[in-house]
């Protein structure tokens, strides 16, 4: 896999600041990364790592206190049209007014298409995601995996050219999760999406990406850029017992350990940049 | 009992209690001398001479046509104003203590003063029952779209839906169970006033005859106009409840499924 | 300057904030109250201007009258509440203990809520003409339901599984209700009282201006057939001041009863903002 020229996603030294009533909290410091074309990147780190906060700044949701974000080359100043977001809550992401169909279709609404594109869009988003029938169906009357895939087939419908999911599977059992995994992946081929996955599960992450960020504790940093070199094709049994596998996880996890007893970046410790 | 088919004996349990009540009515009344409670024939009698003749037309129709516009109106203004400020902080800070002093003022004592600025006529009539009904359709509206879900708005935002669609298809009907538990009770508070504004200075309407029996010591006419106002609360009851699960739906179901898991 | 940077300040100034913009609103509307009707907007008798107004209420308060009839409101609306409280509860409590007393009641409960407690004011009026049992019997017959609803929910929130094991210990009815029953129902209750509390103060004081008995509501009906305009108006701060205090009693009574149930209660939060 190589990235083309120009990077889908250009992040460049995001800070966030948090500043409410009573408190200041710096959520991130300094975090800088690029996402080439149709890459699978994945991020790690501990809890209160800011990793739901620098999505949601990726996403265009939250503004940044300083740097920036480029979609395409263009800056990122709102919600951008060619982006997708999978939140973790599916239960709360998907209109419970609304029947599975029209969950789908509402976003479509607000591109220019004639209906009968619209309605393809649906159906096919929802058989790509393994529910063709469900269409009638209230979001509350299925369940929590099934309302998770509906809101990926929302996302999946919508066309866009990069897909963001913030830790999407961490309310959802192990057995569920492993399919979604593998649904992820089998999206992410077919459609050529570009795709940056948020999650603390470290096994998931290895599992999934082609690079794992690795990041620190608040005020967050990127600790590490981890390439994956497991092979392209992966299974839940055959990969995760591979050697490599093991060494990768192993890897990231004692990186995460050092995240989670406060490690900081050489340039704040007050040391010369040694390797 | 068990053998006897489910709907049959749902329908006995709901008739049993009433049904037992209305004959204890009629049989400790039958020979009532008592002026004040006449027997219960008596009162059916009257009832079924009066108002289902000429007299109810022109007596029941002006109070609920009055009834209709001011509770539909107040739900309109209600519901108009209450997106809006429920949206926004500041405005909310800023009026909440003030809607919720002008909220707490009986709404019947607002007929007197609608009065003096509107004289006796149906303006007055369908301004009180506006200006009654109107607080806690608003009050609702704004904590019901002060409690939107935040993760739905965030979908709303970044699947960039705005505007229009934005209210119709997110902040209408996520604040809708709210809005309805505020219009049930407009419903109520809509029927008290249309009643006493009609005692207080009307020439047509079903407090206004209610008023004229009770005057004129037409016992069992009274009582019939008091069978009348109870049937019009139910109906008016039964319409709201059928509107809001028409409505709701959704919302009921939802409600079931969480209190399940 | 490794760890995260936070600076604690007062959070007071955040409620102050709120409470001087709240502030911000009434005064605005005091001034928009006082200039309409000065610069001829609003003809200045039909609706005064608020300082003419408040000179009129002050004027009040050295009227007995005032005071008398104040506490006439206060007293109907205290015993009517008191009346529908007990009645409520009892009823409440026997009905949604009973599986088979409640299904033969729904009917009939269902029936009678919705009847307008005004249809009664013919009757009252006939029976105790201009007395105070006039204004209870509306005041008790609204409140009534109200109680007798959020103690029925109140009763069949309770735990099956804290019920069987009250029965499977041998408790009596009377340690059920005690011991099981009563602490669920409390917090449905607290909603109740204020929802009632509301109600008989609406009630009380619409008897007064449609039945003419003594209290708040026949002053007001009083001052306008009498023209003093800038009276009535101060009687109406006065209702909408004592409404705003029951509402806001009422409600942190229900707060404090809720903060020691916290598992229970999006559902009665609807019943009524």
């Amino acid at each position: 896999m190589h990235t083309a020229a120009a990077p889908m996603l250009e992040v460049k030294r995001l800070r966030k600041i948090y500043e409410d009533a009573s408190r200041t909290v710096e959520a991130i410091r300094d975090v800088s990364f690029i996402v080439g074309q149709g890459e699978l990147v994945c991020i790690v780190g501990p809890s209160g790592a800011g990793k739901t906060t620098l999505l949601k700044c990726v996403a265009g949701l939250l503004p940044p206190t300083s740097g920036g974000i480029a979609l395409e080359g263009q800056p990122v100043a709102g919600p951008p049209p060619a982006m997708a977001v999978v939140f973790q809550e599916y239960g709360r992401s998907l209109f419970p007014w609304m029947s599975v169909h029209d969950n789908v279709a509402l976003p479509l609404k607000q591109k220019k298409m004639s209906a009968e594109r619209r309605e393809e869009l649906v159906r096919n988003a929802l058989l790509s995601v393994d529910l063709p029938d469900v269409g009638g169906a209230y979001p509350w009357q299925l369940s929590g995996g099934m309302q998770q895939r509906v809101a990926i087939a929302r996302a999946v419908a919508y066309e866009p050219h990069v897909l963001l999911m913030d830790e999407p599977f961490a309310a959802v059992d192990a057995q569920t999760r492993a399919d979604l995994e593998d649904l992820i992946r089998v999206l992410w081929r077919k459609l050529h999406v570009t795709v940056l996955f948020v999650t603390h599960d470290i096994d998931e992450s290895v599992y999934l990406g082609q690079r794992v960020l690795v990041m620190s504790h608040a005020p967050t940093v990127i600790m590490e850029d981890v390439v994956i070199d497991l092979p392209d094709e992966r299974t839940q049994l055959e990969t995760r017992s591979m050697a490599r596998f093991g060494e990768l996880r192993k890897h990231i996890y004692s990186q995460i350990q050092l995240a989670k007893q406060g490690w900081r970046p050489p340039s704040e410790r007050g040391e010369p940049r040694s390797s | 009992m068990k053998s006897i088919p489910a709907p049959l004996r749902r329908i006995t349990v709901t008739l049993a209690l009433p049904v037992a009540l209305i004959a204890t009515w009629w049989f400790t009344s039958a020979g009532s001398q008592n002026f004040y409670f006449p027997p219960l024939q008596t009162i059916l009698d009257t009832f079924a001479k009066l108002w289902f003749s000429a007299q109810a037309i022109p007596n029941v129709l002006p109070s609920l046509a009055r009834f209709s516009m001011g509770y539909l109106a107040a739900a309109f203004l209600g519901i108009a104003i209450g997106v809006p400020v429920g949206a926004s902080r500041t405005l909310r800070n800023v009026l909440e203590p003030l809607l919720e002093f002008l909220r707490a003022i009986p709404p019947p004592v607002l007929v007197p003063v609608l009065i003096l600025f509107t004289g006796i006529g149906n303006e007055m009539k369908a301004l009180v029952i506006v200006s009654g009904c109107v607080w806690p359709v608003l009050l609702n509206t704004v904590a019901g779209v002060r409690s939107l879900d935040g993760v739905l708005e965030e979908v709303v935002r970044s699947y960039r839906i705005g505007g229009l669609a934005r209210l119709w298809h997110f902040v209408l009907p996520g604040a809708s169970p709210q809005i309805f538990a505020g219009l049930r009770q407009s419903l109520s508070i809509g029927i008290i006033l249309m009643v006493v504004s009609e005692m207080f200075a009307a020439s047509d309407g079903i407090g206004f005859v209610l008023v004229q029996y009770q005057r004129t010591f037409a016992i069992p006419e009274m009582w019939s106009g008091i069978i009348v106002l109870g049937i019009i609360g139910i109906s008016l009851s039964l319409i709201f409840r059928t509107v809001e699960a028409w409505i709701l739906g959704w919302y009921h179901g939802l409600r079931q499924s969480q209190r399940a898991s | 300057m490794g760890a995260p940077t936070t600076s604690v300040r007062a959070s007071m100034s955040a409620r102050t904030i709120v409470w001087l913009q709240g502030l911000a609103g009434l005064a605005g509307f005091a001034a928009l109250l006082e200039i309409v009707p000065r610069i001829g907007l609003v003809s200045p008798y039909y609706l005064p201007p608020f300082s003419t107004i408040i000179v009129a209420l002050f004027g009040e308060f050295h009227r007995a009258e005032f005071w008398t009839a104040l506490g006439d409101t206060l007293k109907a609306w205290a015993i009517g509440l008191a009346i529908s409280l007990i009645a409520g509860i009892i009823i409440g409590i026997a009905i949604g203990s009973s599986h088979a007393l409640r299904t033969l009641t729904h009917s009939t409960i269902e029936f009678l809520r919705p009847i307008p407690s005004v249809a009664l004011i013919p009757l009252a009026v006939l029976l105790f003409g201009s007395q105070i049992q006039s204004t209870l019997v509306l005041v008790v017959y609204a409140s009534f339901w109200q109680v007798l609803i959020q103690v029925l929910y109140g009763v069949q929130d309770v735990d099956p599984v804290a019920r069987e094991t009250a029965v499977s210990y041998g408790l009596g009815r009377w340690a059920q209700i005690r011991y099981v029953i009563w602490p669920t129902t409390l917090p449905y209750l607290m909603t109740g009282v204020r929802l009632a509390a509301a109600v008989a103060l609406i009630l009380a004081i619409t008897s007064e201006v449609a039945i003419d008995t003594q209290g708040l509501g026949k002053e007001i009906a009083d001052t306008e057939s009498g023209g003093a305009v800038a009276a009535m108006y101060a009687y109406l701060i006065v209702a909408g001041v004592i409404g705003v205090i029951v509402n806001l009693g009422a409600r942190a009574l229900e707060r404090r009863a809720l903060a020691w149930h916290p598992s229970i209660r999006l559902d009665s939060a609807e019943a009524g903002a």
